[in-house]
């Protein structure tokens, strides 16, 4: 313990540390919409599309967070655009994403610069965070749970039920691309620690894990958020005392905590959940044939 | 006197060339239990997204409730056209209740204690309130519409719109639907638009009827439309409007 406390006095694990957790902690909160929102193939197709805009911002000499940001929000706004048609939806991304992809791979043959960096934009060397890194991820971390705050309401009504959403006021489509905007920029920042072949086991497997727990919306956020947390704590102390990369072992932490969980809970729809959860099965009442006297008057109304 | 709850004035509606209906003139008064019938396509569902004021018409006037129709109004209930919901979905009965209440505002967070209860007495009022922690993916199609129908019901509404409320059901979730609508009716005096392809389970309480005939929506009183050869054209296929000894209507 004294051994792993007195490694903290070095920068670069303090760098691994904070970079990790702001990372976890936004993609564990973004996470339970990707889920719950049947985004997988999006956030996946985001983070290889953030290969590219990585790699091209290199071959320019440009920043490389800048140049993912501008590639994976652009792409964002592109799926965005293409509605909530689920099949529709993912050919369409699929035919653009193997394009871009392309252009990634020609943008690492055309340059030198790239030697060794392309290995750390996939895999993620979460080692190998600068100051300054940490200070954009922070800022960008911040500002993603802000947002996602803000619009974390009309977000869960979009996605659980645009139809009546919609009706009630919900700008339904504009709430959808403004989510794919912050997973964009988590993507892009996430790629230091994870990379992007690996962004899953922080984006979609904790928050897959937490929705098998329960179905209380703010409760499973928050357990996709702790376990995306640990997965990092936890990688990060295991690749302390073995010399294995420490994306290896966030994502081998992630998918050990989403195995027990499929193990040992049944899924919530499965009876042996529903009964365990309510151990007396009241019988159900008809409806009734009037409403309750005290009525709810609204604001309007 | 009030205004109707809805009025169209030769409305039409065209997607691209496609001329769905046109010359829809018609009024729904005020406390009508109304039913919208049609064959599969004819329109319905654009109808009622003109309602609400999700689409707007490419020709003529509607009025809602005495104003041009808008989104976002509070007076309106939709319980739409689905099937059910996904059975992975990880939220709670009363989860979206709840968002029928605050859904729509900024934010983060739940409702407060007196949100819950008004999310727990919509829930009762639809018999489901044992039902309210369970995830809504495990309700059945007829507690499922019961749900959205208690979701509609916060609000004080003045016109309910319900599109295939009974589809998927048996006879006995057919009767508690009806009985839902039923008691919004009289006790709310809200006006029932209710869109249906099978007018057995609402035959004995609507008062009024919209139908979708040769590309254009008609209103008429039950006496017209209920007639063996109205019903049979617009089903495009012969069918029987019979009435039984105590009163009661049926048709096959
Ligand atoms: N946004 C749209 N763009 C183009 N065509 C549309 C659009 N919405 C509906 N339509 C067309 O309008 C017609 C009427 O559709 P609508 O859903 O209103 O019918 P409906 O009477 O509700 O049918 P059903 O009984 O099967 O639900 C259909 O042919 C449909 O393809
Ligand atoms: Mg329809």
């Amino acid at each position: 313990m004294d051994h792993l406390v007195g490694l903290f006095q070095y920068d670069f694990l303090r760098h691994a540390v904070l970079a990790g957790t702001i990372v976890a902690i936004t993609a564990g909160a973004l996470g339970y919409f990707v889920v719950l929102r049947q985004l997988s193939f999006a956030a996946h197709a985001l983070a290889h599309i953030g290969f590219s805009g990585a790699t091209g911002a290199v071959w320019l000499g440009l920043n490389l967070v800048a140049g993912m940001v501008a590639f994976t929000v652009a792409a964002a706004i592109g799926i965005g655009a293409l509605g909530d048609r689920l099949r529709g939806r993912d050919v369409a991304i699929g035919t653009v994403l193997a394009f871009v992809t392309g252009l990634g791979y020609l943008f690492v043959s055309q340059t030198t610069r790239l030697a060794g960096r392309a290995t750390s934009i996939l895999f993620g060397d979460l080692l190998a965070i600068s100051a300054e890194s940490v200070v954009v991820t922070a800022v960008l971390g911040a500002l993603s749970v802000l947002v996602l705050g803000a619009i974390y309401r009309p977000l869960l009504f979009a996605s659980v039920d645009p139809a009546v959403a919609a009706t009630r006021g919900v700008p339904v489509r504009l709430v959808g691309i403004g989510f794919l905007i912050l997973l964009a920029i988590t993507v892009s920042t996430s790629v230091q620690v994870v990379g992007v072949l690996l962004i899953f086991a922080l984006l979609v497997t904790p928050a897959a894990t937490a929705q098998r727990l329960t179905a209380h919306p703010g409760r499973s956020l928050a357990l996709s958020v702790v376990f995306a947390v640990v997965s990092v704590w936890a990688g990060l102390v295991l690749a302390v005392l073995i010399p294995w990369p420490p994306s290896f072992f966030i994502t081998a932490v992630s998918f050990a905590i989403y195995l027990l969980v499929v193990w040992r809970v049944p899924s919530l729809g499965s009876p042996i959940a529903r009964s365990s959860r309510r151990t007396v099965k009241p019988p159900s009442r008809p409806a009734r044939d009037s409403l309750p006297a005290e009525r709810p008057t609204s604001p309007l109304g | 006197m009030t205004a109707p709850a809805v009025r169209f004035a030769d409305v039409a509606v065209t997607f691209g060339r496609r001329t769905i209906w046109r010359e829809a003139t018609f009024t729904i008064p005020r406390g009508a239990f109304c039913a919208l019938i049609g064959p599969s396509g004819s329109g319905k569902t654009t109808l009622l997204r003109i309602i609400l004021g999700e689409l707007r018409p490419s020709v003529g006037r509607v009025e809602v409730l005495g104003a041009p129709p808008r989104r976002g109004n509070r007076a309106i209930g939709l319980v739409p056209q689905r099937g059910v919901l996904l059975d992975d979905l990880a939220i709670r009965a009363r989860d979206l209740v709840m968002l029928g209440l605050n859904g729509h505002r900024w934010g983060f967070g739940g409702g407060n204690a007196d949100d819950r209860r008004r999310v727990e007495r919509a829930l009762d009022a639809v018999g489901l309130l044992d039902y309210a922690d369970e995830p809504v993916g495990t309700l059945s199609g007829g507690q499922q519409q019961r749900l959205f129908i208690a979701q509609a019901l916060l609000d004080r509404l003045e016109l309910l719109l319900l599109d295939e409320p009974f589809a998927n059901l048996d006879v006995k979730n057919e009767h508690e639907i009806v009985a839902l609508c039923r008691s919004v009716h009289r006790e709310q005096g809200a006006t029932i638009v209710v869109v249906t392809h099978d007018l057995n389970p609402v035959l004995n309480v609507i008062d009024h009827v919209v139908y979708v005939l040769d590309g254009r929506p008609r209103e008429g009183s039950i006496d017209e439309v209920l007639t063996t050869e109205t019903l049979s054209r617009l089903y495009g296929t012969p069918v029987q409007a019979l009435r039984a000894a105590d009163g009661s209507m049926f048709i096959r």
